[in-house]
């Protein structure tokens, strides 16, 4: 067969470094919820640390980082859209509390 | 819909041979690319879906912080850990299984399917436990919901219901996923030769491993909510 067959085979040894990765930050981020931190520093730490785990999911598991640049785009315009949408809803829910207007609440 | 002609194609397992380009494709890698993109832009209406049931989620702990945080420690982040670490597990193994479908060892893919659909029914398992000590604990959002402390009782409600709607699409997805995993294992088990086309395999693993996606996240949020 043609080399390129065997072109986007990964190692066994990248999905369980991988791997290993995932389980050390899921014991990360339990043992971090029992660090007292303030509401806002807990939250974006347990957050910042899903986000990790998902890009390593992205990257290695489903191999966005092998693929071609088609496949980059396809693969972050979802996330695209979901700042979007999560940006422009919580920015108004955020100042829903700072300027407070008639007939809310 | 014949039967007859479907069951035929089963039993000739070659009939997407490894290699094979459909007559649309210039080559194989173009042919493999269109697939991965097809999955792609079906994972980004998933994507979207459950982004709108985190995007109500966070709206709504950001307004009842206090009693999510009191409604949360009814859930039992033992059972929350397990099944993160069951389904990270069996993202693993479906990892692999697509390894194993690319060099065509189909023995180990088989055995790759057949942990992951294992790990799965495991997650499924611990979820209909930790379903069913809320039921008993009348922690159901439904017409029996009683939450001990009445002065944050419709907060709790409107807790449970996110965690009931959230856990429960994503169990569904869970379900589906099981499904897909079996049809995977049963093509590979029919193809003795080792000829079938590992991209059906990859497919189903980038689905899989939305799902884990879709639970890395839903575990802080539900289980681990700071004070």
């Amino acid at each position: 067969m043609h080399g390129s067959q065997h072109s986007h085979v990964i190692p066994i040894a990248v999905y369980l470094r991988s791997f290993v990765a995932l389980m050390a930050l899921l014991v990360l981020t339990i043992a971090a919820s029992h660090v007292p931190l303030g509401t806002g520093v807990s939250s974006a730490l347990a957050f910042t640390i899903a986000l990790i785990k998902a890009v390593i999911v992205v990257l290695y598991f489903m191999h966005v980082r092998y693929g071609t640049r088609l496949v980059w785009v396809w693969s972050a315009v979802g996330f695209f859209w979901l700042i979007i949408m999560f940006a422009i809803t919580l920015s108004d829910y955020v100042f829903r509390s700072i300027v407070r207007v008639q007939g809310w609440q | 819909m014949s039967a007859v002609s479907r069951s035929s194609h089963l039993s000739q397992p070659s009939h997407v041979a490894f290699d094979e380009v459909s007559h649309q494709f210039e080559d194989i890698e173009q042919q493999r690319e269109a697939y991965v993109v097809g999955m792609w832009a079906f994972l980004v209406t998933e994507i979207m879906f459950f982004g709108a049931v985190f995007l109500i989620y966070t709206v709504y702990r950001t307004l009842n912080h206090a009693a999510f945080y009191e409604a949360h420690k009814q859930l039992d982040i033992g059972l929350g850990t397990l099944n993160t670490f069951i389904l990270l597990t069996s993202s693993l193994t479906m990892a692999l299984a697509v390894h194993w479908a690319q060099v065509r060892n189909r023995r180990a893919q088989i055995m790759a399917l057949t942990s992951t659909l294992g790990l799965a029914g495991a997650f499924i398992v611990v979820k209909a436990i930790e379903y069913s000590h809320k039921f008993a604990h009348h922690l159901f959002p439904g017409g029996n919901f009683v939450y001990p402390d009445a002065s944050i009782a419709d907060q709790a409600r409107l807790f449970f219901s996110l965690y009931f709607g959230a856990t429960g699409l994503h169990a569904l997805h869970v379900v589906v996923g099981m499904l897909v995993i079996g049809a995977m294992l049963t093509r590979a088990l029919r193809d003795r030769d080792a000829r079938a086309d590992y991209i059906p395999v990859e497919m189903t693993g980038l689905y899989w491993h939305f799902v884990d996606i879709v639970w890395i996240f839903l575990f802080p949020l539900l289980y681990l909510i700071p004070r």
